[in-house]
């Protein structure tokens, strides 16, 4: 089996969210960056899982510079065998996928794993993309996936419940809660990462989408205050004043 | 021209965020004094409602479809013969599996998670799990657009659309489906488009007190949800649990119950309208992001909550 895993960088979830460039662009000064999180606990885990299982390899994939290369070792550190990053600014989900279907294409993988979407930008549709682009299949906010001889076997969201789906490989998937329990790297895993490969590959591309502005949410007012034992004022103002039953 | 809503079909009615995306195309459609049409595969009821959002034409592909590449086939065909501006479909399972497609093939632009209607060429839409929004222009002649949950309400006109026959080369199948479950309790609507939502952490013990939560959300007909190590410990199933790395939520009212409220958790429920926080320490961090709170045991104020409930409901 040999599996891509598109992992991306994103702001600690403890980070000030905050502004520059005449609102354009997100202030990364003092921010610390991690493996998105869908992308690590996920998608990355459950690749490892099924390579411990079947044998092959885990490879990982991302796009943006050389500021990736931490949490490009952090997933060495965790088990990928070996990564790739294409050294171009991601800034559109088209462009991020058109990078990664190009990357992938020709490779022969057999699974290409994303996490469901990103906590920066929360655009959830760059595996759709590569999957068109590369003409697979794709499953979208997969909650477990198991390979048997060469066909997936997963259940994903759907309305109102799950639904049991088979795919034959090779196949794009996307990966929400469920498939896989968050892993820490041990000693030996972070020794490994430094001398795992990690090829950085140029490329160009196009995009079709601008942000012209960043605007953070008003403050919210002073939380109103009720009395415990007096519960029913909350339902009264939750009908009066909400107006949210 | 037209704006062309794609719409999955449950039971032979639009699901929720089908009507929202076919409520945002006619307004979209409105502003430009165009015409909205709404696409779905598959039998449906009537119009299924969808003229009553503003759409003056169903068009119907005879069969139902699941394979997100065969959606896209077809939602593209049926953009190109109506010269589509633009397509939406609802941001949730559906639409982030097929308008994603619909875009490569279209060669479109694609903006994630509208919040709002697009006005002077840029669309606003929520960045950084809710801490933030941005406002996105897109380049391409022709744009996409998935619409956030709970985000645009349904419009409910008295018209009735049309409804055609659409017919169109989609390919064969590469997914089959071999079953279902149904994931929330019985009558419960689905967490991802609810609107009322009771939820509780580890300040409730242990999973045989849940009966309380449950009776609230009944009360006032509530989804129950939960915090994440609630769903790590397998107190409560992982579907229920709402925050950064499970379910992202935007309803009417949120009632937390013995959630301190850490980051993680609050970046999935930021959005709700109206938050509340019921909890036995005053310092939670939960109360900073809350628009009514209580201190005081979950134990006794949500019965007390709930008979104040049916008192209201009925």
């Amino acid at each position: 089996m040999k599996i891509l895993v598109c992992i991306s960088q994103a702001p600690d979830t403890t980070s000030r969210i905050a502004f520059t460039d005449g609102d354009k662009a997100f202030d990364a000064s003092g921010v610390q960056y991690i493996v998105n999180p869908y992308d690590e606990w996920y998608a990355l885990v459950r690749a490892i899982e099924l390579k411990e299982k079947h044998g092959g390899s885990v490879t990982t994939l991302t796009v943006g510079e050389a500021v990736c290369d931490p949490i490009i070792r952090k997933a060495l550190a965790i088990g990928a065998d070996d990564a790739i990053r294409i050294n171009v600014e991601p800034t559109d989900p088209m462009q991020v996928a058109q990078l990664i279907a190009n990357e992938a294409q020709g490779q022969s993988y057999d699974l290409i794993l994303c996490g469901k979407e990103t906590i920066d930008h929360n655009g959830s549709v760059v595996p759709a993309m590569i999957a068109e682009m590369m003409d697979l299949p794709f499953v979208a906010l997969a909650t477990t996936l198991e390979i048997d001889d060469g066909l997936a076997k997963l259940t994903r969201e759907s309305a109102g419940g799950e639904e049991n789906v088979e795919v034959s490989l090779p196949l794009v998937a996307s990966a929400a809660k469920g498939m896989a329990e968050q892993r820490i790297p041990n000693m030996r895993g972070i020794m490994s990462a430094r001398s795992k490969p990690l090829n950085v590959v140029e490329a160009s591309s196009e995009t079709s989408t601008d942000v012209d502005k960043f605007t953070l949410p008003p403050e919210k007012g002073a939380c109103k205050m009720i009395d415990a034992d007096r519960p029913e004022e909350l339902i009264r103002l939750l009908r009066e004043e909400a107006k949210a039953i | 021209m037209s704006v062309l809503a794609i719409v999955s079909i449950k039971n032979g009615m639009p699901t929720k965020g089908g009507l929202e995306a076919a409520s945002y195309a006619a307004s979209h459609a409105e502003a430009q004094g165009i015409s909205a049409i709404a696409l779905v595969a598959g039998d449906i009821n009537g119009d299924g409602g969808l003229g009553a959002t503003g759409v003056s034409h169903v068009l119907q592909f005879s069969e139902a479809i699941t394979d997100s590449s065969q959606w896209a086939k077809l939602a593209a065909a049926a953009a190109q013969e109506h010269s589509a501006i633009a397509i939406v479909a609802s941001h949730d399972h559906f639409g982030r599996a097929i308008a994603p497609r619909v875009a490569v093939r279209l060669q479109a632009g694609l903006v994630a998670g509208v919040t709002e209607l697009p006005t002077h060429g840029s669309v606003r839409k929520n960045v950084f799990s809710g801490k933030a929004m941005a406002d996105v222009s897109v380049s391409t002649a022709v744009s996409v657009y998935t619409v956030t949950p709970n985000a645009f309400g349904i419009k409910n006109d008295s018209n009735e659309a049309e409804v055609q026959a659409f017919a169109s080369e989609i390919g064969t199948a590469r997914e089959s489906v071999t079953g279902f479950d149904t994931a929330s309790a019985d009558g419960q609507v689905p967490l991802p488009e609810a609107e009322l939502v009771v939820s509780a952490g580890r300040g409730l013990k242990g999973p045989e007190n849940w009966g309380i939560v449950e009776d609230l959300a009944k009360a006032l007909g509530a989804t129950t949800a939960c915090s994440r190590p609630v769903s790590d410990i397998g107190w409560r199933p992982h579907h229920e649990h709402v925050g950064q790395t499970g379910i992202t939520i935007r309803p009417n009212l949120y009632v937390a119950a013995g959630i301190s409220g850490a980051i993680q958790h609050l970046a999935g429920v930021n959005q709700s309208k109206t938050i509340v926080v019921i909890n036995t320490d005053p310092e939670a961090p939960f109360f900073k992001a809350a628009d009514y709170g209580i201190v005081g045991d979950a134990f006794e104020v949500l019965p007390k909550l709930t008979a104040a409930a049916k008192e209201l409901m009925g």
